[in-house]
């Protein structure tokens, strides 16, 4: 039989926040150990939650850009459970009242559009880490409590179950990481844990309707990994049901030494999370003005982006592509376009030339004044400096910051151009090269390219090659 | 007359003319503690040097000629479930016993600012979980009038301070009775202000939608002066009400002329006390001569407020107690892996009360449960809260008893907690509606125990509270005793 | 119908958390019994089309700006720790010892 694998996200974003989601601590990376901590975070007794405002605008921001529905109602109930990393034993969370609820994402798949829907986008606290004192969390004698993280802004989106393999969620998921950080809501480092990812994963007969047993997948921590667990985990559900076997319903880690899926087990009972809305904290109201108001200032996301530089500039696909995940390239691009008209030949040399000048010299993005690289590919086309001269002069200004016609004046770069100039190199070259005059006259096309060598390094690289060319065939024709 | 005996406003104006330091009004409660508290046992914790300390410096502060609150030097001590950074804060829990909070209350903080000494952190129930203080962990108060009976709780090592005169004013916590049961069985004035209007801060919880701070005092007036220094919007307590302050002292005064009160009709009496019963009467007629108008107020669904009660506070209590889990601070019961260690922690550390609670909400949260019991609560309590704004159409302000009986006698409900509830079956439902309440000392009772009656108003009228009280306090028997016998006795007549 | 809380003090006690003797657990499951039984009174209330009172406020809530103000000492977020490794709280083993499957 033939199975078709249904999987959902459940995606975790840290909301990027001076200060923490329910007091006034800095949410900053890699800080001492509990030293980020207060009363509140701590979950001291008699401390009390007070909402941050920017959090809430940031959760209605990413909300808006993932077309999902906010709620000008929306309430905070308390999710309890005990860990030792959860100091006040309850998360508080949305879990009868989210945010947002619906919204969806598209994707392009093998130049396909296909839509994501998801099902809500609920805003709650981050707990704190666990360090264990052991390779992992079952080898260890004890663990280590920071609370530095507890409290942080967290941003909870689940997909509904519309995507179908490990490929799909890894492009849904560099699809999402864009549009967020495009959105300012997050700064999505997979690898500083401010985007998480867990995934409910099963199999059903092709074409049927209902859904399989699930099983959910945890730790995978890089898009890479979300992709092979989830491949892992697909066949090895295929497997069982091949054999005649059925899938048990569990929650695993992805291992990613061993690069296999692994069961945790079970917990004792299901758990009762025993949800009620949180007294501490009134129901969030919004106001439509409010929202309409962080709408009206939503960046553009990055498929109006693509689109928009295929349109506007009429760049090819991948060139849209690389200027929108390469955010700042594209701003910069951007800024040079509204002096710079010829967008195709501009395109290529910041993708090729200056994108590569810039890792050489390990600058950002916008390392050149834009201006300079205008008038860099304007004495490029006025046939004032050639092409080697440009490529050149580029890795220089880009490492000194030095205007081009400043360099060009100062290493007399200008281009030796116009008969009279080039006559005499041309002459002096026929005259000291009769073999290879003769080769070519004989038919041996390469000689000509000696020749065209010859002059060009007499010139100091300066002279036009193609003018070079001409007047060495009509000279020798003579 | 003794510097113990005076009112605050008489310490706070011998004071501001000089005539006697604070350090000499502190002295006199420190000694005052010294004699009393070896019967009564009310404080957990004593801080007299810390008192004197702030003592002397409010009265440096004086002699500087600085601008001082009328409060300034005059002295106070506060229930043990309220955090005062440095000073260990226990909840009388042996899961508490050594927790020291590296902050301060609002309330605390203000109390500071104003420079009010503290004499010392009083006894209670543990976690604010009962109505006799029987339930702390360390020990049990003794009610002054009666050494063997109790003095109410949870509240009640601060009602038994300021009754006994060893301090002036005290902080208490109401959740569902308790600080106005203990005023009624202590013979004091006791404030469950509006919800929202003091804030939690600071104040460990028990059930957080109904938790309030308030005052005890031995007169309406020195109850509204502490309030008023209290009430406010905190920045860190966003349910706490952003509106103003009235200045309850400088109104108190106010005739309130054809002003309505409804005498709550509670439809099952079967276990009030006649006396009590009586002595509404007679106060409602007493204001009914000062120009009150009087009638009966009805309050259907009140009846179920018990039942609602003993389902909202102990699931929000389950939740709240959740994080004494031997991690950050409090007793740890060791264990080799976490999960033992959480649950001997919690079974070693919390008493029998605390857990009976924490069962009761943990039950009535769970899977299959929540819709039947917490659910169902929470509608109930909308039902208490029609009550309450019908009532209060019709009426200005609401009478009845505080407690149907007055101080039981030690021992006598602790092996019966739902007896033990039913002692605060009439505060139960001002707590669940939000509104403040008022117990004002109401006579004696023929068996020489004190008994109270509480005054109910709308949200954030406590102005109110304080003119009728203060009616009454005009009007009191001067032949009735405010104190209780100097000579501590044990046993009355029944 | 009375309520018999007796079977379900063993899964109640583990959520919460407590570990409770077996008089303990004798003791509470008579008790809890009476007091649902109290508490079950409300169900004789029609609460049809009657929203739930989470909050007796009708005031909105306030929020605070983003901004970083002071966090705790290190010493005092530390203070009452009942076991520490130096600066982190010490918990003990999370995964359960021995052989209990995978």
């Amino acid at each position: 039989m033939e199975y078709e694998v249904v999987i959902g996200l459940e995606i975790h974003l840290e909301l990027q926040t001076q200060s923490k989601l329910f007091c006034s601590c800095s949410t900053s990376f890699g800080k001492e150990p509990n030293t980020n901590c207060c009363p509140v975070c701590l979950g001291l007794p008699g401390s009390l939650p007070v909402f941050n405002r920017k959090a809430i605008e940031l959760a209605v921001t990413a909300a808006l850009a993932l077309n999902s529905s906010v709620q000008l109602n929306s309430r905070f109930d308390r999710k309890n459970y005990h860990y030792p990393d959860l100091p006040k034993a309850y998360q508080v969370s949305q879990y009868e009242k989210p945010i947002a609820l619906g919204g969806c994402l598209e994707l392009e798949i093998d130049d396909q559009v296909k839509k994501v829907n998801l099902e809500r986008v609920h805003l709650e606290e981050e707990a704190g880490k666990l360090i264990h004192s052991g390779d992992s969390i079952i080898g260890s004698d004890y663990s280590k409590v920071d609370y530095n993280r507890a409290g942080i802004p967290l941003l909870e989106i689940v997909t509904k179950p519309d995507l179908c393999s490990g490929h799909e969620a890894r492009l849904f998921l560099e699809e999402l990481r864009m549009l967020l950080l495009y959105s300012g809501a997050s700064d999505c480092k997979m690898e500083e844990g401010s985007l998480r990812c867990d995934a409910n994963i099963s199999l059903r007969p092709m074409g049927s309707k209902q859904l399989g047993t699930k099983a959910e997948v945890k730790n995978m921590n890089s898009f890479k990994a979300v992709e092979m667990a989830l491949n892992y985990e697909a066949e090895r559900q295929r497997q069982i049901l091949i054999s005649g076997g059925s899938v048990i319903q569990q929650t695993c880690h992805w291992d990613e030494e061993e690069k296999v899926t692994v069961p945790l087990r079970s917990k004792e009972g299901s758990s009762d999370y025993r949800y009620f809305p949180e007294p501490d904290l009134l129901p969030l109201l919004l106001e439509e003005k409010e929202v309409n108001i962080i709408k009206s200032v939503l960046p553009e996301s990055p498929m109006d982006r693509r689109l928009r530089f295929q349109k506007e500039y009429g760049l090819a696909k991948s060139e849209a592509s690389l200027f929108t995940s390469n955010r700042p390239l594209g701003e910069y691009f951007e800024i040079v376009a509204l002096k710079y008209k010829d967008y195709s030949n501009l395109a290529r040399w910041i993708q090729g030339d200056y994108l590569y000048q810039l890792r050489e010299a390990g600058k950002s993005e916008s390392a050149l004044e834009p201006d300079k690289l205008v008038e860099l590919l304007n004495l490029l086309d006025n046939g004032d400096i050639n092409r080697p001269v440009a490529k050149e002069l580029l890795a220089e200004m880009v490492r000194s910051g030095e205007s081009p016609s400043r360099l060009v004046n100062e290493k007399g770069l200008k281009q030796i151009s116009g008969h009279d100039m080039l006559l005499p190199l041309v002459e002096k070259v026929i005259n000291e090269n009769p073999d290879a005059v003769n080769n070519y006259l004989g038919g041996k096309e390469k000689a000509l390219k000696f020749l065209i060598g010859q002059v060009m390094a007499l010139s100091g690289g300066r002279a036009d090659p193609g003018e070079v060319k001409k007047m060495l065939i009509s000279k020798i024709a003579e | 007359m003794e510097l113990y005996q005076k009112t605050v406003f008489e310490l706070s104006r011998l004071m501001n003319s000089r005539e006697v330091s604070s350090v000499e009004v502190t002295q006199s409660f420190l000694d005052r503690i010294k004699e009393v508290e070896p019967h009564v046992r009310a404080f957990i914790t004593h801080t007299p040097s810390m008192a004197l300390e702030t003592a002397s410096l409010v009265d440096k502060k004086r002699l500087n000629g600085d601008n001082l609150h009328p409060l300034a030097g005059v002295p106070l001590a506060i229930k043990d479930n309220i955090s005062t950074g440095g000073l260990r804060t226990t909840c009388a829990s042996k899961i508490l016993e050594n927790y020291i909070p590296p902050y301060d209350a609002t309330v605390f903080k203000l109390i500071k600012q104003v420079g009010m000494p503290l004499l010392g952190k009083t006894n209670m129930d543990e976690f604010a979980m009962g109505s006799s203080t029987e339930n702390s962990a360390f020990f049990t108060t003794r009610n002054p009038w009666d050494l063997e009976k109790v003095p109410g709780g949870s509240s009640g090592g601060s009602a038994v301070a300021v009754s006994t005169g060893m301090a002036p004013l005290a902080l208490g916590s109401d959740t569902g009775g308790s600080i106005r049961q203990p005023a009624s069985f202590c013979g004091l004035y006791g404030l469950r202000p509006t919800y929202g209007r003091v804030s939690r801060y600071g104040l460990i919880a028990f059930a957080s939608s109904l938790d309030q701070i308030g005052p005890f005092a031995m007169n309406p007036a020195d109850c509204a002066l502490l309030l008023e220094l209290l009430a406010g919007h905190d920045p860190l307590d966003s349910t706490s009400y952003p509106g103003k302050v009235p200045g309850y002292v400088s109104s108190m005064e106010e005739r309130l002329d054809g002003m309505k009160v409804g005498v709550i009709k509670h439809s099952n009496e079967k276990g009030f006390d006649p006396e009590i019963k009586d002595a509404v009467t007679k106060i409602a007629n007493l204001l009914e001569k000062e120009g009150f108008a009087i009638d009966q107020v009805e309050m259907p669904r009140t009846d179920y407020g018990l039942g609602a009660y003993y389902l909202i506070a102990p699931s929000e209590a389950s939740s709240n107690l959740g994080r004494y889990d031997g991690v950050r601070y409090g007793f740890n019961g060791g264990g080799d892996n976490i999960e033992n260690m959480f649950s001997r922690t919690r079974g070693e550390g919390f008493g029998p009360e605390v857990k009976r609670r924490i069962m009761i909400g943990t039950y009535a949260l769970s899977a299959g449960y929540y819709d039947a019991y917490y659910l169902k609560a929470m509608k109930v309590r909308t039902l208490i809260r029609q009550d309450y704004e019908t009532a209060f159409k019709k009426f200005d302000i609401l009478i009845g008893p505080t407690t149907p009986t007055p101080a039981f006698k030690i021992g006598e409900k602790a092996d019966d907690p739902l007896e033990m509830y039913l002692s605060d079956i009439c505060n139960i439902t001002d707590a669940l509606a939000g509104v403040p309440s008022l117990s004002v000392p109401a006579g004696m009772h023929s068996n020489n125990m004190p008994f109270g009656l509480q005054f109910t108003a709308p949200p954030f009228c406590e102005g109110r509270l304080f003119n009728v009280a203060n009616y009454i306090y005009r009007n009191r028997d001067p032949l009735l005793p405010e104190r209780p016998p100097a000579s501590f006795r044990k046993g009355g007549t029944e | 119908m009375a309520i018999d809380f007796r079977k379900d003090v063993e899964h109640v006690a583990k959520l919460a958390r407590l570990e409770l003797t077996k008089t303990e657990k004798e003791t509470m499951a008579g008790q809890l019994s009476d007091i649902l039984d109290t508490a079950r009174r409300i169900q004789e209330l029609d609460t049809e089309g009657i929203e739930p009172t989470s909050h007796v406020i009708d005031f909105p809530a306030t929020m605070r700006e983003d901004e970083v103000g002071a966090s705790l000492p290190l010493n005092r977020v530390l203070q009452n720790a009942p076991k520490r490794d130096n600066d982190f709280f010490r918990v003990p083993r999370i995964a359960k010892s021995g052989n209990d499957g995978q």
